[in-house]
């Protein structure tokens, strides 16, 4: 019961938020209305059990990443309310299609289990020794380590790369003028 | 909902009379915090004039106590102008989103021991969540949005200049804060704030040494450096650098929402202070009087309490010291001290105490694999200080 009103409360916060977001003129308060629906998903995440999941929601989405984007919209200024004149008119069209096929999609996939396994992990989260994070770990320690340093590899790349082409001395930018 | 399965309270059937008690703990914990700071405020201005030969507040109450009172309500009765430039929404959500998040921080602090309330046995913390520290750090990081906010919102150059800033600096420290509290975790084995007091339970002085902070001693350390630096308390208040930015973030801000953020920003101290006594010092850990009852309410209720507040004390003494004491850093050393010494210093520390954990319990040699581990911790720090780019090649760079 308890869990249903939490559930509903939590629905409402997340879609209206996630309507805030696409309705919003001004990109801070997109921004913001990311972070509502993003908390909501961590109590979603919070009433299947999920308690590491929902906080690293919380930690890393709602707080890290989204502080990033309002640090850039800051920086850059770019916080004024934009035209909504479209320079690529086949745009809209095609994300309105696009997002209905999506749509249809999820529909499709909430009746059927070949896609996404058998429902409700709750169970097995709770059950057996060690609490849900340790079990999280374990997991990805073992089992999936593989994907999971692929995965970090990844990122450190993706850093190094961001750092190497921001930080161009001024030497070699002044060598590659000469050059043309 | 197993949101708070260690607390006992919570484990059997949920009545009218458990949610009284959770109510009461909560409005408890939120009047100890409000009248925490307000006596920290007093404290802190007391110290601070004591040290520089001052009098200090002297004439609220008496020597001066009330002074926090008497200006909460004044800030209570001014007017709250709003700039006409200012996203107003957004301005007036600001400073309770500040106040939130550093209440709810607060609520997993293990204030005192098991206790028994109206039949019910529960732990005197309003929440034991499993997910434990972990929720600290999802505050504080919430806890930047209102800075950031009250910064834009405003509408004008200096609180921006000083949300920028703050931003910058708290994403900085919160990585070497989050790799600090893994040092910590690492060795405690649980995420649990109740769990990690209980491994430092008080069993004689032995147990002094089952204190975190001698086992993680280095974490201790960068802890303590980088909460100083989340809470922009100085020396690292840059945030709201008053010869360069007016009052940073809030310099638009009057009335009682400017007083919610001073709230907010006390409160976030007095909160890592207690999270520095959970994690390292043991909590509420301590002799109790062995000549009353070791069931009596003195040593059940009293004395845990006692201690725990006594040891927040002292580091919170320690707050006022730093704030009395040191000049303000420059921005390039905070981000150097940041980013070039206290991430690494932390990387390196979960690694090495990693690698001692792993040998205790496969039973390795730990004559061997201590010296071994630090070594090379201190090989990988060579080897990256080496690697960095030192100042003259930067300067060169820039120019």
């Amino acid at each position: 019961m308890v869990t249903l009103v939490l559930f509903i409360a939590f629905a409402i916060i997340a879609l209206v938020g996630a309507l805030g977001v696409v309705i919003s003129r001004n990109p801070v308060h997109s921004a913001l209305w990311l972070v509502a629906t993003l908390l909501s998903m961590a109590g979603f995440f919070i009433l299947e059990g999920a308690y590491l999941v929902s906080a690293v929601q919380v930690i890393v989405y709602a707080s890290a990443i989204v502080v990033l984007f309002l640090f850039v919209i800051m920086l850059l200024g770019v916080d004024r309310e934009e035209s909504l004149t479209d320079p690529l008119k086949v745009q809209r069209p095609v994300a309105l299609m696009l997002g209905l096929v999506v749509f249809a999609l999820l529909i499709g996939l909430m009746g059927n289990h070949w896609a996404t396994g058998a429902q409700s992990a709750t169970a097995a989260l709770e059950s057996g020794d060690g609490g849900n994070v340790e079990r999280v770990a374990r997991e990805i320690f073992t089992t999936y380590l593989w994907p999971f340093e692929l995965t970090s590899a990844l990122l450190v790349v993706a850093v190094v790369g961001g750092v190497a082409l921001a930080r161009r001395s001024r030497r070699a930018e002044a060598a590659s003028e000469v050059a043309q | 909902m197993m949101l708070g399965a260690g607390d006992p309270l919570l484990s059997g059937k949920i009545d009218l009379t458990v949610v009284l008690i959770v109510i009461g703990k909560t409005v408890a914990v939120f009047a100890f915090l409000l009248v925490a700071v307000m006596l920290y405020i007093w404290f802190m201005r007391k110290v601070i004039a004591d040290m520089a030969s001052r009098v200090g507040p002297d004439t609220a109450g008496p020597w001066g106590i009330l002074q926090s009172l008497a200006d909460g309500i004044k800030l209570f009765f001014k007017e709250q102008s709003v700039p006409d430039s200012a996203d107003r929404r957004v301005f007036f959500l600001a400073p309770y989103i500040s106040l939130m998040t550093a209440f709810l921080a607060f609520s997993i602090i293990p204030i005192g021991g098991q206790v028994s309330i109206a039949g019910h046995q529960t732990y005197l913390q309003l929440a034991d969540l499993p997910i434990g520290i972990l929720f600290l750090l999802a505050m504080s990081g919430l806890g930047l949005y209102g800075v950031m906010l009250a910064g834009w919102s405003s509408g004008s150059k200096y609180p921006l200049l000083g949300s920028v800033r703050a931003s910058a600096q708290m994403l900085s420290y919160e990585a070497a804060f989050g790799l600090a509290i893994v040092g910590v975790l690492v060795q405690a084995g649980t995420l649990s704030t109740r769990a990690i007091v209980d491994k430092q339970a008080w069993t004689g002085v032995g147990s002094l040494g089952t204190w975190y902070v001698i086992p993680a001693f280095v974490a201790f350390v960068i802890f303590l450096i980088s909460a100083i630096a989340e809470t922009n308390h100085p020396p690292f208040d840059l945030v709201e650098a008053e010869q360069e930015l007016v009052g940073g973030f809030h310099t638009e801000y009057t009335g009682i929402r400017f007083a919610i953020f001073y709230l907010a920003e006390f409160m976030n101290l007095i909160t890592m202070s207690a999270i520095a006594v959970t994690l390292f010092l043991g909590g509420p850990a301590g002799p109790s009087l062995g000549f009353l009852s070791a069931t009596g309410a003195v040593n059940t209720w009293l004395m845990p309490v006692f201690w725990f507040v006594a040891k927040v004390m002292v580091l919170l003494f320690g707050t006022v010291w730093l704030r009395a004491s040191l000049p303000r850093l420059r921005y390039d050393q905070l981000m150097d001290l940041g980013w070039k010494w206290l991430i690494e210093l932390a990387f390196i520390w979960v690694m090495v105490s990693g690698v001692i954990i792993v040998g205790r319990n496969e039973g390795w040699n730990l004559i061997a694999v201590v010296p071994l581990s630090l070594l090379g911790g201190l090989g990988i720090l060579g080897v990256l200080r080496a690697s960095m780019p030192n100042r003259s090649e930067l300067v060169e760079e820039i120019l």
